[in-house]
């Protein structure tokens, strides 16, 4: 299949910020991205990079500054917000709760673009409000009422309502902001299965770097330089652009377990590890914390580390003595 | 999903109660009073049959029909402008009279009443019939939509609901300053003719002026129903209104003028009457635990009309001569109902 056929939401050269008495203040310029058909696009960027703004403009609530959003071909300014609604759906980060309102009810919101004057709900309306809640798990709190829904509930109830209003593009701002680890998990792992199942274009924006590099199909990385880098997440990563975007004093990217961490430029006791890979990551992890730095190289300070995953031991050099937990040996090592 | 249609019958089942509740509140409502008449009697006399006592008649038909027709109009009124103030601003303590819409009532019937002179006081206007009825309406209506239209040009500026019920109760306190000095520079008659209105009255309305205020109420409530769709969508807040296709700003218009179409009309026959336009919408929702406007609107309605029936009861003192001023009696059923609601549910502020 040709490249171009897949494409359904693009821009040229915009720039997207606001405009006040004082004049234009542009967030983001001269972004030429494309979405994807079937692809599940992270838009990634620190806090106030400008990610809402961005999805505001692209999604036709925010006008440009400068230069044009195409949806299907079409300049988006041109097409009725009626039309539109049947072509992009959002997720916003405003937290609703209308408490009278049952699951069902919320989700028949999105057929809201396809009933008549009074809303009556055909079969077919029906049928698909019932495929929008089967896709996302939430059959069963159908009569239940959005005030007794946890987070991760809520949030996929307000995904199905997107699938009711059967839209091929769909927006969703922060969708894992206040969703514990399995939420967050279960959420990305359902928004990625709808993007390729259901072959629609979704783009969500988050500052959750460890979850976007696991699950999109594609980045729209937030720059310094007011831009974009557009890519597979593992091309920005080996071409440095990702620890560019984030670049802190302080910080430093590992490239080895993919997150940040910071650096301190005090001198630090060198220490050398020996063991299993796993144990010796941990052990890693916590010596870093404690303010040590593990080196390949030979070291005066040596620990051994022997045992299993579930038992295991830590022997050090100059004393040796064996320790049952990570903890007791910083102790020593402190006394030291 | 078997639950979703159990839901609707349960629905319907209680539109039919609510229906029989009114009736039977609106024969009891005519036949108590100063005078007591057997309620056997009061519908006799509404089916066009003779009864034997015609002062009883005269009564009915001339006094007390009218101002029972009135109760439920205003009732079905000031709880329709409610239920669409809460939803907009999703709001709880969202109502015309909160929102400053009673207050322009006022504004527009004091300018009506002290400013034109002895030609326009209450008396005159009900001896000028149908032409005096519009006047007030009219003026009324547009001293609530002034307010209301000064209240949606902020909104625009503000996002926030709760600073935005704050503006609310500004404009409301500017807006009777504006009043009480109107009355410092007016005649002590048309003062006393302007107090005597704000205490509210249902029994003011005659028949031929009963007709003008019920086609206004009718089409406000049939116009509410219209927008029970877009009142829908707007439970999810406008941007998410916006994003599945409805016009925000034309949505906000048509609420905001149907709202003070249904308050200033009433406000201006009856008096500004308040707690009965926050009360009766919780009620509602809380009766149907259901957001939906399609079931609220007529609920709303129906409701609205027994509590105005009640507190006329109540205000008539039966087996008395004495009439208590409307607007007391709402105040004093409305305020309990509220606060019963709130410790009862715990949950008023989720309902948005």
């Amino acid at each position: 299949m040709m490249k171009e056929t897949r494409t359904i939401l693009s821009t040229t050269n915009l720039t997207v910020g606001y405009k006040d008495k004082k004049g234009e203040k542009p967030v983001l310029t001269n972004l030429n991205l494309s979405l994807e058909k079937g692809k599940l696009t992270c838009l990634l960027g620190t806090n106030g990079a400008g990610k809402s703004t961005l999805m505001r403009t692209i999604g036709g609530i925010q006008k440009p500054l400068k230069g044009e959003v195409f949806m299907q071909a079409k300049p988006i300014r041109s097409i009725d917000a009626k039309s539109l609604s049947k072509q992009l759906s959002l997720v916003l980060t405003d937290r609703i709760s209308p408490g009278n309102l049952t699951v069902y009810a919320l989700v028949s919101l999105g057929r809201f673009p396809y009933t008549s004057w009074l809303g009556t709900l055909s079969q077919e309306d029906k049928d698909i409000i019932f495929m929008a809640m089967e896709a996302t798990g939430i059959l069963e709190f159908a009569n239940k009422h959005i005030g007794e829904l946890s987070d991760g509930e809520r949030q996929k109830v307000m995904i199905a309502r997107t699938l009711a209003q059967n839209t091929e593009v769909i927006f969703l701002d922060e969708p894992t902001a206040h969703l514990d680890l399995p939420n967050r998990m279960e959420i990305f792992h359902l928004l990625r299965e709808l993007a390729v199942k259901g072959d629609k274009a979704i783009l969500l924006t988050t500052h959750e770097l460890d979850m976007a590099l696991a699950n999109a199909d594609h980045l729209w990385l937030i720059n310094q330089n007011q831009s974009i880098d557009s890519g597979l997440p593992e091309d920005l990563v080996l071409n440095g652009l990702l620890e560019e975007a984030f670049q802190r004093d302080q910080l430093q990217f590992d490239y080895e377990l993919g997150t940040f961490k910071r650096t301190s430029t005090q001198s630090k006791t060198k220490v050398r590890l020996e063991g299993d890979v796993i144990l010796k990551r941990w052990t890693k992890s916590a010596l870093e914390r404690a303010g040590y730095e593990v080196t390949p190289d030979a070291s005066d300070l040596e620990i051994k580390i022997s045992g299993t995953l579930k038992t295991p031991l830590w022997h050090l050099n100059y004393n040796d003595t064996t320790y049952k937990t990570i903890q007791e040996l910083l102790i020593q090592l402190n006394n030291q | 999903m078997n639950a979703i249609t159990q839901g609707k019958r349960l629905r319907a089942k209680s539109l039919i109660l609510l229906g029989l509740m009114l009736i039977v509140l609106f024969l009891l409502d005519i036949g108590l009073g100063s005078v007591r008449i057997p309620v056997s009697e009061v519908v006799k006399t509404l089916l066009g049959q003779q009864i034997d006592n015609s002062g009883w008649q005269g009564i009915i038909l001339k006094i007390r029909l009218p101002r029972a027709v009135t109760a439920i109009l205003a009732g079905a009124a000031l709880s329709l402008g409610g239920l669409q103030m809460q939803t907009l601003f999703r709001n709880p303590l969202a109502g015309p009279s909160v929102l400053g819409i009673t207050a322009g009532a006022s504004l527009g019937v004091a300018a009506v009443m002290l400013a034109a002179g002895t030609v326009t006081t209450t008396f005159s206007i009900r001896e000028l019939g149908v032409d005096g009825s519009w006047l007030i309406i009219i003026a009324s209506t547009l001293g609530a939509a002034l307010v209301l239209m000064l209240i949606l040009g902020i909104s625009f500026k503000i996002r926030d609901n709760v600073v935005m019920l704050i503006v609310g109760l500004m404009v409301a306190n500017i807006t009777i300053a504006v009043v009480s000095i109107w009355q410092f520079f007016s005649n002590p008659e048309q003062i006393q003719e302007y107090i005597l209105w704000t205490f509210g009255s249902l029994g003011g309305v005659t028949n031929e002026q009963l007709g003008a205020l019920a086609i206004i109420v009718v089409t406000g409530v049939i116009l509410t129903f219209f927008l029970s769709k877009t009142l829908n969508a707007l439970l999810l807040g406008e941007d998410y209104a916006q994003s599945m296709g409805l016009n925000v700003k034309w949505a906000r218009v048509a609420i905001i003028a149907t709202t003070s179409i249904l308050a200033g009309a009433i406000t201006g026959f009856c008096g500004p009457i308040g707690f009965v336009g926050i009360a009766v919408p919780h009620l509602s929702r809380s009766f149907l635990n259901t957001s939906d406007h399609r079931t609220l609107v007529p609920t709303c309605a129906l409701v609205g009309g027994i509590l105005m029936l009640v507190c006329d009861i109540i205000s008539q003192v039966p087996g008395s001569q004495t009439v208590l001023p409307v607007n007391a009696i709402t105040a004093l059923i409305g305020s309990p109902i509220v606060i019963w609601i709130i410790v009862k549910r715990k949950n008023l502020k989720a309902s948005f």
